[in-house]
């Protein structure tokens, strides 16, 4: 049975309800199992570490250890010192790691634990016994999980970049983009002839073939090396629009070591593609590879055909605002209008963003930013809506409005591809809107009284 | 070889091995990856069943966003258990507190949502900034005419288990404040069911057809009305006994209602539930028709249930679960499907369980307790398991080795409970063993490819 829309009249509500966001430590946690011989560490309780791992194992169908320094009422009241040093001494001692992030829990942060305090500390006292150890502070009232991936891509750079020689690779920083997205993303690169420093890369990491033993930490990952060969990398390409510029990795990077930064919106849909391939081009010298310029092309070819299906059809579209930004691109550029553009995180530039990507849609699109799953609907049921688009957190939205989901992003609980999902490139638009598309005219087939299998 | 922490060695058991002494509930080691979760985790999952209350959860946005509608448990009317409702703490927030915050939210959820009851849960922090959760709950309830429940559930003040305590306080506040007429003699509590795939349900009609009233369902299918009520019951009926074993003690003490212990999963635990509440009321007529139910079941179930023994016959199986309580029904399930259980374990089992489920278990059998993703894969690739029986963390950790795997935890949509759930469950551990995938997976598909 499906429950029928919500007849209460929208009104401020002070609590949350069915949060469009989720805590910065899971961020952090996603971008630290990007590293090669990598373990995620989270600083408090131990519920955190087990919430998170259960929620992205529930996506990316993968074995995700993530260690706690397990507070317990006397940690609390006395500091997490004791703790992190004897959590990270037997991480290191089961898992043998080449690396262990740290990320704050809103516990940690709350008493003040003086995390990079007691790191030195540490250090000091263990001399060479340890792997690298690097904090990102993460406290999850500070920001979603869109933040805290950032900071853990910060905290990486800023701990372990280097100033080399000026050398021919790029580093590449995507953003929290599905496993599917690095693989091809790194594709790319490699078919411009450029060497990528792809931070962080859980292309292998959460998304593996079978094993057959048992491994403690999966293969794969940025290396630490080529972290700390950033410094010398000839150019950033940085995907990121909502988030600050001035806190960003890339913008470290520049500071530091004046590695020249290029920063797009992530690259969905054609024209944002096209700006990405351009900046390679330049990078480069080379001209767009002809199996990528054939895969544009057959792109278009695909828009063309299905144009009438699309045109001036709304879509509500929610999620992490980088996301949403590229997803109204690529709407707008087929003619579709993104109606409503939602997400829990404030930033403050969700709006600007999405106006500058699809200047077209004027008064046309709402965009909200600090909202909730109940918000979204009060606002989407006046949508006249053919379409949402977002991740498995919305099901429920979309059947009550009785439109379907393309699913999208992160998290996927409800089918099983949520890992090969591309969103970012001429392929990613393609599966794009091969997806969009045909919802559409799935809908259009199932509502009919005729029947028909010819549409 | 995966390495074993020395500080892990006694939480870990052979049987066989002696002398038998198991280290159980101890707070997790630091920097062990454990399956556990924490005392929040224990509260909220005790409580989210009942379906006409509100929940709230006090404190930042992580805690709400993971335990938003991810489990099975349905609900006959009311779904606003469905929903996640939060504070949401800002920065602000944890500098002045939350406070006001609360309030507004609660009195705003009351008047919108019109529940019959709200629960509060406070998170870490709200321990340590000083929120005084009691005293706005005091308030809102004296406001709003509605029982308003704090439920004292920071994270790292102990294990899961201290999560349950904290819930089934909140529990006993309720209960004694409806009123009791019409229960009759012949009356029970089912406590301990989440009625995860309408479990509660089936077993609610099994105690209806053999004559016994059901008065409060807690938490499954659960009312706060029904739940105020329960001490008008003349038995409290208690599976997963680590959730609410608090709440039938309590009950006993300050109403006198004894309780028994079942469990509702496997043919013999499930006979036997219904068999302990007829003997416990010595009615003859409840008994016989107890005996009619199981014989009726039973038989329509059991031509299947040979059926698919014939092809598990001898495979071997790995559980792990929450309490310990249902890893005995497991073991003896599997049994019913002619499989062996050779490791097993529970996050938050006492001595007294390990002790039971050792008596149970063959010779060889690993037991252990709160253990982490390392030294289950080590073991399952030690003892070649066929199955493993857990959830959803140990199910990656399993698929990942190329292991077959039963979801036994609270996100599961397949009811296992009953007799019909033993048919499910016998259905489920078929279609993941006999599954011809694994003849791809590396340890097999390499011997066998030329």
């Amino acid at each position: 049975m499906i429950a029928p829309l919500s007849t209460v009249p929208p009104r401020a509500c002070t609590a949350t309800r069915n949060a469009c966001k989720l805590c910065a430590p899971l961020g952090a946690c996603l971008a630290f199992r990007g590293v090669a011989g990598a373990v995620p560490f989270l600083h408090g309780s131990q519920g955190c570490a087990t919430y998170i791992r259960r929620y992205m194992i529930s996506h990316f169908k993968e074995p995700l250890d993530i260690a706690s320094s397990n507070f317990g009422e006397a940690t609390a009241i006395f500091g997490g010192m004791d703790n992190l040093r004897l959590g990270l001494a037997n991480v290191v001692r089961q898992y043998a790691p080449k690396l262990i992030g740290i990320a704050t829990t809103c516990l940690a942060e709350t008493i003040g634990d003086d995390v990079a305090g007691s790191l030195r500390q540490i250090r000091a006292e263990a001399g060479d016994s340890l792997p690298a150890l690097v904090h990102a502070s993460t406290p999850s009232y500070a920001g979603t999980h869109a933040e805290g991936f950032q900071a853990a891509v910060r905290a990486l750079v800023d701990a372990l970049a280097q100033a080399r020689p000026e050398h021919e690779a790029v580093n590449l920083l995507p953003g929290p983009v599905s496993p599917a997205d690095l693989r091809y993303l790194k594709v790319v690169f490699r078919d411009f002839g450029l060497e990528p420093i792809m931070l962080p890369d859980y292309s292998d990491t959460l998304d593996a073939p079978v094993w057959k033993e048992y491994q403690r930490i999966p293969q794969g990952g940025t290396a630490v090396e080529s972290i700390r060969r950033m410094g010398g990398a000839k150019a950033t390409v940085e995907f990121a629009c909502t988030g600050d510029r001035s806190r960003s990795a890339g913008a470290l990077l520049d500071e530091r070591f004046g590695v020249p930064r290029h920063e797009f919106p992530l690259p969905v849909g054609v024209r944002q593609t096209d700006a990405l391939f351009e900046v390679l081009h330049q990078i480069s010298g080379r001209p767009i590879p002809p199996v990528h310029a054939a895969e544009r092309g057959r792109l278009i070819d695909s828009y063309i055909d299905a144009h009438k299906y699309v045109f001036g059809r709304r879509a509500i579209v929610y999620g992490e605002q980088d996301l949403i930004v590229g997803l109204a691109s690529l709407l707008a550029e087929i003619g579709m209008v993104p109606a409503l553009c939602a997400s829990g995180a404030r930033t403050g530039r969700l709006e600007q963003q999405v106006r500058a990507v699809a200047p077209d849609i004027g008064g046309e699109a709402t965009v909200l930013e600090g909202v909730d799953f109940a918000e979204i609907e009060e606002r989407a049921v006046h949508e006249r809506a053919a379409l949402v688009i977002g991740n498995s957190k919305g099901y429920g939205l979309a059947r009550r409005l009785r439109v379907p989901l393309v699913r999208v992003g992160f998290p996927v609980h409800d089918r099983i591809d949520g890992p090969r999902l591309l969103h970012v490139g001429y392929r990613g638009a393609q599966q794009l809107f091969d997806r969009v598309a045909n919802a559409l005219i799935e809908t259009a087939q199932d509502t009919s009284e005729v029947g028909y299998s010819y549409m | 070889m995966l390495p074993i922490l020395a500080a892990r060695k006694p939480q870990i058991h052979e049987k066989g091995a002696e002398p038998f002494a198991m280290a159980c509930e101890k707070q997790s080691l630091a920097g062990s990856v454990s399956q556990r979760a924490c005392v929040f985790c224990g509260s909220r999952v005790v409580l989210y069943p009942i379906a006409d209350a509100v929940h709230l959860v006090h404190g930042p946005i992580g805690c709400a966003a993971y335990t938003w509608d991810i489990r099975g448990a349905l609900s006959s009317g009311p779904e606003l258990h469905r929903m996640s409702f939060c504070t949401d703490f800002d920065e602000k927030d944890v500098i002045y507190g939350g406070e006001k915050k609360l309030y507004r939210a609660l009195v705003e959820l009351i008047e919108r949502y019109r529940p019959k009851a709200a629960f509060v849960y406070s998170t870490c922090i709200v321990g340590i900034i000083g929120d005084d959760v009691a005293a706005v709950c005091r308030r809102v309830q004296a406001e709003r005419g509605i029982p308003v429940l704090p439920i004292h559930s920071e994270g790292f003040k102990g294990t899961k288990k201290d999560g349950y305590r904290a819930a089934c306080d909140g529990l006993a506040t309720l209960v004694g404040s409806g009123l009791t007429e019409g229960i009759g003699p012949h009356s029970i509590n089912i406590l301990g069911d989440f009625n995860l795939a309408g479990e509660t349900w089936m077993i609610r009609d099994y105690y209806r057809r053999i004559g016994v009233e059901v008065v409060a369902t807690i938490t499954g299918d659960g009312r706060v009305d029904d739940i105020r009520r329960a001490h008008g019951a003349k038995l409290n009926v208690v599976q997963c006994s680590g959730s609410m074993i608090h709440l039938a003690n309590s009950m006993q003490e300050s109403y006198g209602i004894p309780f028994l212990r079942v469990s509702y999963f496997g043919i013999e635990d499930m006979a036997k539930s219904l068999y302990d509440v007829a003997e416990h009321f010595g009615d003859e007529t409840i008994l016989s028709r107890g005996r009619e139910l199981v014989r009726d079941e039973v038989a329509a179930i059991m031509p299947e249930l040979r059926e698919i023994r014939r092809s598990l016959e001898g495979r071997r199986a790995a559980i792990y679960t929450g309490g310990a309580f249902k890893a005995f029904s497991l073991v003896r399930s599997l049994r019913t499907l002619g499989m062996k259980t050779v490791l097993v374990g529970s996050q938050t089992g006492n001595r007294e369980d390990y002790e039971l489920l050792r008596e149970l278990c063959d010779e060889g059998t690993i037991l252990v307790d709160d253990t982490n993703p390392l030294e289950l894969s080590r073991f399952i690739q030690e003892k070649g398991v066929d199955l493993f029986i857990g959830g959803v963390k140990e199910r990656a950790t399993a698929y990942k080795l190329g292991i077959g795997f039963c979801d036994h935890n609270h996100e599961r949509k397949e009811a296992l409970a009953g007799f019909q759930g033993m048919l499910n469950f016998a259905r489920e551990v078929y279609r993941t063993v006999m599954s011809p995938v694994w003849r791809f997976v590396p340890r097999k598909s390499e011997a066998a490819r030329p």
